[in-house]
């Protein structure tokens, strides 16, 4: 039996898992700081 | 005041943990890209295959680190959550709360690859066997952390219900540790003890890198999200318009 599927899967698993926990606080972090910067943008413009 | 002292009473504040943590996040993923790269080539390349694994070993450097990384980060959160539950530290709390998806993604990493190996080396996927099975309950402990914490509004009352879970979860982080030994398990034993190592040095070495590798992962990410969370529950706190209006986000 080939080794080399069950070696390639491994390690692409475990680099979309690794790099879905690495981005996912970026991504939330930025629509994040962009609602907050829209919202502070509509409070000034209200004033 | 001692400076160790100073430096806790610092970290509780979330302006200044907050200012810190973007100074540390940047040299923490330098350097865990650095022994990810070094310890990726000589898993890949350089080490060579086992006389009973063959090339699957090559599959241990990834399932071996992520398997330490989930019983460790579940350590850490069962005294994150004793430390918040007994002082009322905030910062505790979101550290524990957002090690939880770090931990899940370690797990889950080690079921994988486990499961991965499992297949060329013992003829099959999953086994429900003493070590398979507690990890696979220490997944379910983490979505339950995850789970209780976002079923509460309030983010300090969520944060007491996931550090009473996290501090009896941990229970089973023993159970997964001395399975091997407790019971007739077809998972091997320890190759790495505190006491030395029967792995070759030609293999130890990747091992130990990948292993540091996570551990700056953790580091790093733990220190995104806790930033985001601290962000996010004090939006309309002075500090964090400050951080917005002066675009240091």
């Amino acid at each position: 039996m080939s080794h080399t599927p069950f070696i390639l899967a491994a390690y692409a698993a475990t680099a979309v898992v690794l790099l879905w926990a690495a981005l996912s606080p970026v991504l939330q972090r930025r629509s994040f700081t962009k609602e907050l910067k829209a919202r502070k943008q509509h409070m000034d413009n209200k004033t | 005041m001692n400076p160790i002292v100073l430096f806790f009473h610092k970290t509780g504040s979330p302006p200044w943990f907050y200012r810190f943590s973007g100074k540390l996040i940047p040299w923490l993923w330098t350097i865990c890209l650095l022994l990810t790269t070094v310890g990726l080539y000589l898993a890949l390349f350089v080490s060579p295959p086992d006389y009973q694994q063959g090339e699957s070993v090559r599959i241990m450097y990834l399932h071996v680190p992520a398997a330490w990384m989930s019983m460790m980060i579940y350590g850490f959160m069962a005294i994150m959550g004793f430390i918040a539950l007994v002082w009322r530290i905030r910062i505790m709390e979101v550290l524990l709360i957002s090690s939880a998806p770090v931990g899940a993604a370690f797990t889950l990493i080690a079921l994988i690859t486990g499961s991965l190996w499992g297949r060329p080396t013992w003829g099959t996927y999953w086994e429900w066997d003493a070590r398979l099975t507690s990890e696979l309950v220490l997944l379910f402990l983490y979505f339950g952390v995850m789970a209780l914490y976002s079923a509460f509004d309030e983010p300090r009352k969520a944060a007491r219900a996931a550090s009473l879970l996290a501090i009896v979860g941990a229970v089973n982080l023993p159970i997964i540790h001395y399975s091997v030994e407790w019971w007739n398990t077809l998972h091997q034993g320890p190759s790495v003890t505190a006491s030395g190592s029967s792995i070759h040095p030609s293999m130890l070495w990747p091992l130990l890198l990948m292993v540091g590798a996570s551990k700056f992962y953790y580091g790093a990410n733990l220190l995104s999200r806790a930033r985001l969370r601290l962000f996010q529950q004090d939006r309309r706190k002075r500090w964090v318009q400050d951080v917005i209006s002066k675009d240091q986000v």
